[in-house]
């Protein structure tokens, strides 16, 4: 098991530096350049004051030697400061990775404590209506754009309960109360692709496990209904949601980014979108890189959970 | 080469065989989709010549609630919804297709040379989808579009490139399992040439699991085309996207909802389909899913 997770750790290392350097590349290769944007419109602007504000953002300097600039940047924490607002790179990130964070954390909580639950009622009934409906409402959530969700329910309660989310931000920390007005709606609409994922999952996967002789020998034995579904085939079951629930809490993280924007939510996702709009590279660089980080981080936790759910595969 | 095995015979028909599509009669789900994906279809072709005003043309009141002269209503321009409604339609199928399609293309490549030479090819192309597999996908979207620069054809890249990694890795898996079968080793053990064992063995045999993905992936697509176009990163007014509709008819909700309805319902029904016919396909095409 030990071995394992050294392993799996080992891997994290170059997986971390490729996506750096694919991110660095990007905003450096693709088309389009800051000091372009910052002097747009400004036919006047020479050739020479635009060298010398690439010269101060070092952005002359060759392509290795930026590269890394930016790595030791991102080791010591130092990110930059924010071409636009000048403020440090770092304090935007502190700011927005909470907010990200709590939304995904809700959203992947009211998935798994709705989406477990129809799963397994969806399994110890197959090709019943309840099996069919769930199993069409499934497909439905997986199908429902999560930014349209958001917008209806905009709708929804602006015009029959004359009430829209706070605008501004208020931590959970300040008021609670306050801060779960402004994240429950966001987190319901994140939340119904997941939980339509985490469903079939446990529903797949409960289907395998009840075949099992464990689970038919439990029942041979005369242990009530309830107790060999909960205690012997969910628990078993639960290997693979874990790891469906572990990866897409990593997506969830980049992929509330429209909907942090239809709500005004100041999270990762609007952070780097906003930082696409002004061409802001520090920005840019730090919030894709930590949504990668995160999202690999989840995978290597999910990987060594499913070690440990199953020590099989630690040993294989 | 003749004692080496073929392939299945060429036809219509056959490739209708292959692609699972004649087992799908025995699926409702898969019916359904398909059903749906064909009307959308249908719309897109044949839509613009049978209502015939243009998607552009501000011909009414601005924000008319919908009446029998335009059934969806209008927007803030004046244009009838239906319309763009229905151009939208031919927006994100070509969307989906196009970038499904650039993925399949990329993702087979990288998939077929790294299952087929193994080693060092393996070894760096693997490594490579790793690294692209670590991004969330619309994160990754949003940064290739977004600094291509804001346009379809931009997010149609964006999406093919995030979407390849998928490809490339189950082409790999489904390649591996193939080499060891018998009639590769015939082949190869016969001289036949790389190309050759590619084309006539393992590109036949990885259709199977390539349909499943690619109707997966074509509402996947769409789904992130119009985020994009929500975002203002994808599809350039004054060319409607649901996305791009979605997004303006926020300004507005309160006073004309059905601009906010219209749009995301195509969305919803679009990906519905795609999403009832992998899962029929999926259903039918891999035997050992299809009793979960």
């Amino acid at each position: 098991m030990i071995r394992f997770a050294a392993g799996r750790i080992a891997l994290l290392v170059p997986t971390l530096v490729g996506m750096s350097v694919l991110i660095f590349l990007m905003v450096r290769i693709l088309p389009g350049d800051v000091v372009d944007v910052m002097f747009a419109g400004d036919v006047a602007a020479s050739t020479t004051s635009k060298a010398a504000i690439r010269k101060a953002l070092g952005l002359s300097a060759p392509l290795p030697v930026q590269y890394l600039d930016f790595a030791r940047g991102v080791v010591t924490g130092n990110l930059g400061q924010s071409l636009t607002s000048g403020e440090p790179v770092a304090h935007i990130i502190s700011r927005a990775l909470p907010i990200t964070t709590e939304l995904a954390i809700v959203a992947t909580g009211l998935a798994s404590a709705v989406g477990i639950p129809l799963g397994v009622v969806s399994s110890v009934r197959p090709n019943t209506w309840f099996d069919l409906a769930a199993h069409v409402g499934g497909l439905l959530g997986l199908s429902l754009p999560n930014f349209w969700f958001a917008t209806l329910s905009l709708l929804v309660t602006s015009v029959f309960f004359h009430w829209i989310p706070p605008v501004t931000w208020v931590p959970f920390a300040r008021d609670p109360l306050q801060n779960a007005s402004q994240v429950m709606l966001p987190a319901v609409a994140i939340a119904v692709y997941l939980l339509a994922a985490v469903m079939r999952m446990t529903r797949t996967s409960m289907l395998e496990v009840l075949r099992q002789d464990y689970v038919r020998t439990a029942r041979a034995k005369g242990a009530r209904a309830d107790r060999v579904i909960v205690h012997h085939a969910l628990r078993n079951s639960l290997i693979p949601v874990v790891t469906v629930i572990g990866f897409q809490l990593g997506g969830l993280m980049g992929g509330a980014a429209v909907v942090e924007i239809i709500f005004g939510l100041p999270g990762m996702g609007y952070t780097l979108v906003q930082g696409i709009y002004s061409r802001d590279y520090p920005v840019i660089q730090a919030a894709a890189l930590l949504l990668a980080t995160v999202f690999v981080v989840l995978n290597l936790v999910v990987d060594l959970l499913y070690a440990v759910l199953d020590p099989r595969i630690g040993l294989a | 080469m003749s004692s080496v095995p073929h392939p299945p015979a060429a036809g219509v028909w056959a490739a209708w065989r292959l692609l699972g599509l004649t087992r799908l009669r025995r699926h409702p789900i898969g019916l359904v989709g398909m059903a749906i994906i064909l009307a959308t279809v249908l719309t897109a072709l044949v839509g613009p010549r049978v209502w015939r005003i243009g998607y552009a043309d501000q011909i009414a009141r601005r924000l008319t609630a919908p009446s029998a002269a335009h059934p969806l209503g209008t927007d803030t321009l004046g244009r009838d919804e239906l319309s763009r409604i229905i151009h939208g339609a031919q927006v994100s199928l070509q969307v989906g297709i196009v970038a499904v399609l650039i993925a399949l293309a990329l993702g087979t490549a990288v998939g077929v040379l790294a299952g087929f030479y193994r080693r060092r090819v393996d070894a760096v192309l693997m490594r490579g989808v790793d690294v692209m597999f670590a991004f969330p996908g619309l994160v990754l979207a949003i940064l290739i579009a977004g600094l291509l620069g804001p346009s379809r054809t931009n997010a149609m890249i964006a999406i093919g490139i995030v979407y390849a990694p998928a490809f490339a890795r189950v082409v790999r898996g489904a390649t591996l399992g193939i080499l060891n079968l018998p009639f590769v080793e015939a082949a190869r053990s016969l001289g036949a040439r790389d190309w050759w064992v590619i084309r006539r063995h393992i590109g036949p045999n990885i259709v199977a699991p390539l349909v499943v993905l690619t109707t997966i992936y074509l509402s996947t697509s769409i789904l992130s085309e119009a985020a994009l176009s929500f975002l203002g990163l994808g599809t350039q007014p004054p060319e409607p996207s649901w996305g791009s509709m979605l997004d303006s008819s926020r300004s507005h909700m309160e006073q004309a909802p059905w601009l906010a309805i219209a749009p995301g319902c195509a969305i919803m029904i679009v990906v519905l389909g795609f999403n009832f016919l992998g899962d029929g396909l999926r259903d039918v095409l891999d035997p050992q899913l299809r009793d979960a």
